[in-house]
């Protein structure tokens, strides 16, 4: 009798034939929370960038007037100003997400009593706010 | 006893560089890249920053405030590339592209310091 | 509210199928069901093939946890009225190999969740004259919301690194692993660091936090991770530069 290659059973013997669902390449945009979790990781490049930012200016300065002031013109071409605006917008999102991922991450007891996430998320701002004026002072004086 | 990776030393200049980069970049990369250069504030001179830099506390903090973040790019973005890209099966190059990246900004970062004029 | 509801639900069966379909199937939308009623209903008065797990249909078994509209749920928890107008998508959890219908493979979870020793690990133990192990109620809450988990195995299916990573042990197995670390009466914690401090262990974690929003007992696997993260590190750095003092 002629059967369909169809309708015979489809197992290997001894074990069923587990369907694995593959996981697409953009796994990351399946969801909206996945995408968040994305974006958050590459805050990392805006930091990477300021880190460069800063290195070059280390170098104009001691390199002498001139070097500083042909930095200062590069800086404030539309497409530096770009990539350090949305750099800025990038690692904004970084401190506020690193607060929010340190307040989990962290156990901090205080006379056997565990202190309250939004606590350590908000003084944790504090103290950013605190640091940015003293060095904003620092370069401003 | 079992061999451990050398994982949590990353973790760790990972977790140190989130922390500097949480508190100090966000002011200085708004005030150097964007408001001393489109004026929005008058910028500080040349002579001023110049000796700025030069304290051997500010060297010692711009050379932490270069390092550790890009340790902390590197941790972080050797994940991103291993997760969202699914190219794990290329971990040497990413690994030597990040650390490496990492170590190269972080001997730059010593040297330019270390040589300030 | 409308009278009913539809529910679209994964098929799959591997003696005749290649890959999962979705059958559409009418349930009644009565206000108290949720979703594992509407498939019982399914079952006993529609379509009796339809095959899935359950047991004590109230949230502390972990037995029904599938995906509802793309997200990790007990179905025995989760109202079909929050649905409302529907339609439903109801399928197999995510990233464990799916065995028929909406029923996976759990061995690869109950494997890994062996491999941390997930009991009181004693050096020596105490005989029983001298009585039971005393702990303060300081004590208990170290380690109590980690003891919540009931292995429903949804943080796995949120976890986009076990996706990813088949090696990866998963939240569940990290969290039961810290509930033991951080018993006072347990003696273990060196043991399981072995296990854990290793790529597939905590260090694949990259703190997506997804678990914790799928944990439908609070669990919070990704706190536990971190928190177990720090320790490690720590210990990883006393073992580098104080080597006899550490053992």
């Amino acid at each position: 009798m002629n059967v369909p290659a169809r309708s015979a059973p489809r197992h290997t013997p001894y074990h069923p034939r587990w369907y694995r669902t593959p996981v697409s390449t953009y796994w990351w945009m399946q969801q909206w929370s996945y995408f968040r979790f994305v974006l958050r990781e590459l805050t990392s490049l805006g930091v990477a960038y300021s880190c460069v930012i800063l290195l070059c200016l280390i170098r104009a300065l001691s390199l002498g007037p001139e070097a500083y002031e042909a930095l200062q013109k590069r800086l404030a071409t539309p497409m530096v100003i770009m990539l350090t605006v949305i750099s800025l917008l990038l690692v904004l999102l970084h401190t506020i997400t690193w607060f929010r991922l340190s307040a989990d991450a962290m156990v901090v007891r205080v006379g056997g009593r565990r202190i309250p996430g939004f606590l350590i998320s908000a003084s944790n701002y504090v103290a950013w706010l605190v640091v940015s004026g003293i060095v904003a002072w620092l370069l401003l004086r | 006893m079992v061999k451990r990776p050398i994982e949590p030393l990353f973790w760790t200049l990972f977790s140190g560089g989130g922390v500097v980069s949480a508190f100090f970049i966000p002011v200085l990369l708004f005030l150097v890249a964007l408001a001393f250069p489109l004026g929005w504030i008058t910028a500080p001179s040349y002579e001023a920053l110049h000796s700025l830099v030069s304290h051997p506390l500010s060297r010692l903090f711009l050379f932490v405030v270069c390092s550790l973040p890009l340790f902390h790019w590197a941790h972080r973005f050797r994940y991103t590339l291993y997760d969202g890209l699914q190219i794990k099966h290329l971990n040497e190059f990413i690994n030597v592209f990040c650390y490496g990246g990492a170590i190269v900004g972080t001997v730059v970062s010593a040297y330019l310091l270390w040589n300030f004029h | 509210m409308a009278d009913n509801i539809q529910l679209d639900v994964a098929r799959y069966s591997p003696e005749r199928d290649d890959f999962p379909s979705f059958q559409s199937y009418t349930v009644p939308l009565r206000k108290d069901w949720v979703v594992l009623d509407a498939l019982n209903h399914i079952k006993d008065k529609v379509d009796g093939s339809v095959t899935f797990r359950w047991s004590c249909r109230m949230g502390v078994c972990g037995s029904c946890g599938m995906m509802v509209n793309g997200k990790p749920k007990l179905t025995c928890a989760t109202f079909l009225s929050s649905y409302a107008p529907g339609p439903v998508r109801v399928e197999p959890l995510r990233y464990f190999p799916v065995v028929r219908d909406l029923v996976v493979e759990m061995s690869d979870f109950m494997t890994k969740f062996r491999k941390v020793k997930p009991w009181l690990v004693r050096k020596e133990e105490k005989p029983i004259s001298e009585g039971e192990y005393l702990q303060t109620p300081q004590q208990l809450e170290n380690y109590k919301q980690f003891s919540m988990c009931i292995n429903c195995t949804l943080c796995y299916a949120a976890c986009p690194v076990y996706g990813l990573d088949p090696l990866f042990i998963g939240p569940a197995a990290i969290a039961t692993a810290q509930r033991y670390n951080l018993d006072s009466r347990d003696q273990g914690a060196e043991e399981r660091m072995d296990i854990l401090a290793q790529h597939e262990g905590i260090w694949g974690c990259t703190f997506v936090g997804e678990c914790t929003k799928a944990c439908p007992k609070n669990v919070d696997p990704a706190g536990s991770i971190q928190q177990y993260k720090l320790t490690a590190a720590m210990h990883w750095f006393k073992s580098l530069l104080m080597p006899k003092a550490s053992k």
